[in-house]
């Protein structure tokens, strides 16, 4: 399976990194890439990582992540790289 | 690798500019179904659709979720219905119950839509044609989700006017039976010149002859998305802006071709074509008269709407082709009344009339779409605005069609509501001056003539 792009946006508070990566790490997500900003107080992260490992299937993460935006208070989305492939590259 | 704006960039079009694949649209050849029995034939029909489609609608969510980007419409074109009960039926009636059979697979695989409920009568009508034909306002009032069309002239063929007239007739006749919801079955019947075998839009879709056994065609939009671009480019000169929609209608359409393999992978079905047309809905921000706005005129119908649109339509498509190369449909800029809220506008503010809206109709996709107008309109006038729009689909080798609501008991000044994508219409007025010598002669058109292009 190609890679899945994990976004993350909402007010900045102290650990959403860590939240989110706990859980990867639990799920056995392998991180690739992380790129993060804060722009006027929001929190912005975009994370390239790889599902191979995990056991879980990709509506269960999809759907942990969502909840576990919610309980931080940020909007987290997974969605497959290829949309963004498709889009930004020839 | 993909950065961090572009991965923003993506995302912002969904969330804040309206992006979406409008529909996943599984064609579906109907043709080994007849059978010499009604009966049989319903019940071939029946296991055929809810065989292939049974895994549609849920497809479309499992892609939908996985690349987080919405798929509004699940729908089904079938071979034009007069073609397969050609045998089978004997009156309109029967007809009618293979619209009620559609109707329940349609229902029973949870589609949105399903065209097809049609006709091809471009030269010449068979009995079994006029008994569809004579059979669509019935049909429409007793199904909910089966739309209609009847292709009634084409560049090669000329314009069949005996079906033009008849059209005028069966267009009243809907609207009467369908009375008690603002004449809402008009909207699910629509009179094409030129009709696309592979378009997935409604309510004009149909699985053309041409087509293999099952194919998927996914219709893209995104009117909000070339708005937002364009407002970044505001007063910057043709070249800028040409490029600009350019970009988008790229970029928007390599979204749809993502969703069209996928979905033709997991479906087991071949791929045909992406549809990339600008198809506004009646939210705000995602309206084709917007961008006609943002591209300088103050209202569509103002003088330059037409180059505006025309200029728009072009770059779509040359966009377009370079992001997939199957591109077929209607492929271009849609301009209905009342699902777009810019051209509701434009119609409030004394902007846009009729004719406007016909002159549009010459450089854009489609035609005269979801417009209301008065109740007590005559039949021969709705066959003279057929005939005028097939006219200039015939001689621009272009695909024309006419979806009008004449909304019985409304009058100009009043406002219609259909609900939903289909939004809502204030009454436009119409022409009033007579036309039955000229619908009531009989016969056709001609075929005109590929060269003198003057």
């Amino acid at each position: 399976m190609k890679k899945t792009i994990i976004t993350v946006v909402g007010k900045d508070t102290v650990g959403i990194i860590a939240k989110v990566c706990t859980y990867l790490a639990e799920s056995k997500i392998n991180i690739e890439d992380i790129s993060q900003t804060i722009v006027s107080g929001y929190f912005n992260m975009m994370m390239i990582v790889d599902l191979n490992q995990s056991t879980k299937s990709f509506d269960d993460i999809s759907a942990e992540l969502e909840a576990l935006g919610k309980e931080i208070g940020v909007i987290i989305k997974a969605q497959r790289e290829e949309i963004f492939d498709m889009m930004h590259r020839i | 690798m993909i950065n961090m704006f572009e991965v923003a960039e993506t995302n912002q079009m969904i969330e804040k500019e309206n992006l979406d694949v409008r529909t996943i649209t599984m064609g579906i050849s109907l043709l080994d179904c007849a059978d010499q029995s009604l009966e049989v034939t319903k019940e071939k029909i029946y296991q055929k659709i809810t065989h292939y489609a049974k895994d549609l609608v849920s497809t479309g969510e499992e892609i939908s979720k996985e690349f987080g980007i919405p798929i509004v419409n699940k729908r089904i074109s079938i071979t034009p219905i007069s073609l397969v009960g050609a045998t089978c039926c004997k009156t309109s009636d029967d007809y009618v119950e293979i619209a009620k059979v559609l109707d329940r697979a349609a229902h029973d695989v949870g589609i949105n839509f399903l065209g097809g409920y049609s006709a091809l009568v471009s030269k010449g009508m068979t009995p079994s044609d006029e008994l569809l034909i004579r059979s669509i306002p019935k049909a429409l009032k007793e199904t909910e989700l089966i739309c209609s069309s009847v292709n009634i002239g084409s560049t090669k063929t000329g314009i069949n006017m005996d079906a033009v007239r008849l059209m005028g007739d069966i267009i009243k006749e809907t609207a009467e039976l369908t009375k008690e919801n603002d004449s809402l079955g008009c909207a699910k019947l629509v009179v094409l010149c030129n009709a696309p075998d592979d378009n997935p839009f409604m309510a004009g879709a149909f699985h053309g002859v041409t087509e293999a056994d099952a194919i998927i065609n996914v219709g893209v939009s995104g009117p909000g998305v070339v708005k937002y671009a364009l407002e970044q480019v505001r007063g910057k000169n043709f070249e800028v802006l040409c490029e600009t929609i350019k970009k988008t209608a790229f970029k928007i359409t390599r979204v749809g071709q993502l969703v069209a393999q996928e979905a033709s992978a997991r479906l087991h079905v071949p791929f045909g074509i992406i549809d990339l047309s600008l198809a506004p809905t009646p939210a705000i921000g995602d309206s084709v008269a917007d961008i006609l706005h943002e591209i300088g005129v103050e209202h569509a119908g103002a003088p330059g709407t037409t180059a505006a649109l025309a200029l728009l339509n072009d770059q779509v498509k040359k966009g377009g082709v370079m992001a997939s190369s199957y591109v077929g449909g209607l492929s271009g800029a849609f301009i209905p009344v009342s699902e777009d809220q810019g051209m509701i506008d434009a119609v409030v503010a004394g902007a846009l009339t009729i004719e406007k809206l016909e002159a549009m109709t010459c450089v854009c996709s489609v035609g005269l779409d979801m417009i209301a107008i008065p109740g007590d309109t005559k039949a021969t006038t709705i066959a003279g605005i057929i005939a005028d729009e097939a006219a200039i689909g015939m001689i621009n080798q272009k695909t024309t069609a006419v979806r009008i609501i004449p909304v019985i008991g409304k009058s100009v000044g009043d406002t219609v509501e259909f609900g939903g994508l289909l939004g809502y219409a204030p009454v436009m007025p119409v022409n009033s001056f007579d036309c039955s010598n000229f619908v009531d002669r009989g016969g056709r058109i001609p075929a005109p003539i590929h060269s003198f292009k003057n």
